[in-house]
């Protein structure tokens, strides 16, 4: 049985609230109960059936063809099952997922991941500002599972971070990892200026170095450890498929030492 | 009692009497094989019998790099107990005491179970302060900066309750060089068996006990029946071709290692002749009322 189809009929004339679009909240509806779930977030009243066509099929699995930059909260709160988005998504995808999968073909704008604890996000083109960080107010970012960015990511990728892993195959905004409590931020390509700014523990890999980090983090030296190794095959191993990281021997400074001070940053040797 | 022969070699129609462990698997890897066998053989050290050592460990096999998590040469570890927190206290301290302190080294769990113990998680204080937990990957590690550079351990390990400690196979034979020659046709030909391993030195154990003895507070002592120089002032359990006994004992993850372990190591000693090695192969038991796993030597036999 194939998945539920949503397929979008034309570009939004406001933006979404696609929350209630996630697999356990659709079980048991019919297409006509599901067609009249309201969507819209302005005082005009917007119902599914109003912008999809709707291709009954298996809720564990949701698929959306076609998106737009206002498809706001897509995958929110997702505990298990798949939510796949045939384009690009707003803010707040897979915010509070605690399991299942989310991809999305498209980009992603900010506050993807955020908060989350389980689960996995792909994003195929570019995430937003504060990949995975929490909303304003909120003690933490992230706390589990994986995001997978295949393009860049916004400034503050991985704020507040706690636990999980954010792979991002680009390059990072300014502030990557900013305010990180632990958990593992990895970037393929270059992290713009103030990367790990007052971390207080954790792991920020930038395999194409940094435009500058702040001058609290005391350099360690270079650092041959079996974990770049065990990172480097964990990422590329075919589960994840994101090579950002070879295992040799890398840079390490420690920091942020303007906070904890138990945070540490790698950067290529030379 | 009733017996059946094959190529010459009496085999007693007896059985091993083996009993519940709790087990598990850990792999250690260093820089080469040199290495890793250093950490190894300090960690299996003085883990012969549960009977004073707390638990019975050796290594079950040399890894190649592209077997380990690391791609660094290894070798995989078995450790038993009694106890699922004797074998945690036990994993703990060879852990901390022998495979920490060994240069280049790093340790892995090796066996999946929904029960499970502290490796790294268990010396993770060492590092005072400085440990770094990582999760990736469905893994957990503990990272201890050390003073080489950093000691990378697994946090935790499964355990198995299903293990099975106290196969055996007693070796009768008209001289000790004799019986030497069976037990390591035996020893070889179990070491190519997964999943078990002869915790005594070399594999072989040349001291049997029986339960108890006639001095209080003695666990075990010498298994008079099968000692040669004790014919004819002891019950004994030699007729006067036998010169000298050796024999091995196998622990295993599972019952079935286990046998298939004894069923190899008869064979190689079948296959070895009665004019090389062992003139009679014989099991030791309790009467079959302490350990619930019997393996029966007629079931085992070549």
């Amino acid at each position: 049985m194939s998945g539920l189809t949503f397929t979008l009929k034309a570009e939004p004339n406001q933006r979404l609230d696609l929350s209630s679009l996630v697999p356990g909240r659709l079980d048991g509806l019919s297409e006509m109960a599901i067609a009249v779930l309201p969507i819209g977030t302005t005082k005009e009243l917007l119902v599914v059936g109003d912008l999809f066509d709707i291709a009954l099929g298996d809720t564990a699995s949701i698929r959306l063809e076609g998106g737009s930059e206002r498809f706001d909260r897509v995958g929110e709160g997702l505990s298990a099952g798949a939510v796949h988005v045939e384009g690009d998504v707003g803010f707040r995808a897979g915010r509070a997922m605690t399991g299942g999968t989310l991809t999305i073909a498209g980009s992603a704008g900010p506050h993807a991941g955020s908060g989350m604890s389980g689960g996995t996000i792909t994003i195929a083109g570019d995430a937003g500002e504060r990949l995975g960080g929490p909303l304003a107010g909120e003690m933490a970012g992230m706390s589990g599972g994986l995001i997978r960015v295949l393009g860049s990511a916004g400034p503050r990728a991985g704020d507040k971070l706690r636990r999980g892993t954010i792979l991002v195959a680009g390059d990072a905004g300014e502030h990557a990892g900013s305010r990180m409590i632990a958990g593992t931020l990895v970037v393929g390509g270059r992290a713009g200026p103030g990367a790990g700014r007052l971390m207080k523990r954790g792991t920020l890999v930038l395999a194409g170095g940094a435009d500058g980090l702040s001058p609290t983090f005391l350099d360690n030296g270079p650092a041959d450890l079996l974990i770049l190794g065990l990172m480097a095959k964990a990422f590329s191993g075919s589960a994840i498929g994101m090579p950002l990281i070879t295992g040799a021997p890398m840079r390490r400074y420690g920091g942020d030492t303007a906070v904890l001070g138990k945070g540490e940053v790698f950067v290529p040797l030379a | 009692m009733p017996e059946l022969t094959r190529n010459g070699i009496v085999i007693d129609d007896t059985f091993a009497e083996a009993f519940p462990m709790r087990g598990t698997a850990i792999v250690v890897t260093a820089v080469n094989e040199h290495w890793a066998m250093e950490a190894a053989r300090s960690f299996t050290g003085f883990a012969t019998s549960v009977i004073a050592c707390g638990c019975e460990a050796a290594i079950a096999r040399v890894l190649s790099p592209n077997e380990t998590p690391d791609g660094r040469p290894g070798v995989r570890i078995l450790i038993f107990a009694m106890s699922t927190d004797g074998l945690a206290k036990q994993l703990a301290t060879r852990l901390g005491q022998c495979i920490l302190t060994s240069p280049s080294s790093a340790c892995y769990a090796d066996l999946d179970s929904d029960t499970k113990i502290d490796l790294g998680s268990a010396i993770r204080y060492f590092a005072d302060g400085w440990q770094i937990s990582k999760k990736f990957g469905g893994k957990h590690y503990w990272r201890m900066p050390v003073m080489e550079g950093e000691f990378l351990c697994e946090a935790r390990t499964g355990v198995t309750k299903e293990a099975v400690g106290g196969g055996n196979l007693l070796f009768l034979a008209g001289s000790a060089s004799q019986a030497m020659a069976a037990a390591e046709a035996a020893v070889r030909a179990i070491r190519k068996v997964p999943d078990v391993i002869l915790p005594f030195p070399g594999g072989v154990v040349r001291s049997g006990s029986k339960v108890g003895g006639k001095y209080k507070g003695m666990m075990a002592s010498t298994n008079d029946a099968f000692c040669p120089t004790l014919k004819g002032v002891t019950n004994s359990a030699l007729g006067p071709d036998i010169g000298s006994v050796l024999e091995i004992v196998i622990d295993g993850l599972t019952y079935a290692a286990v046998a298939d372990a004894m069923r190899v190591g008869l064979k190689a000693v079948v296959d070895l002749g009665p004019q090389e090695g062992a003139l009679r192969v014989t099991a030791g038991n309790y009467g079959g009322k302490l350990g619930p796993h019997h393996f029966h030597l007629k079931d085992l036999a070549p």
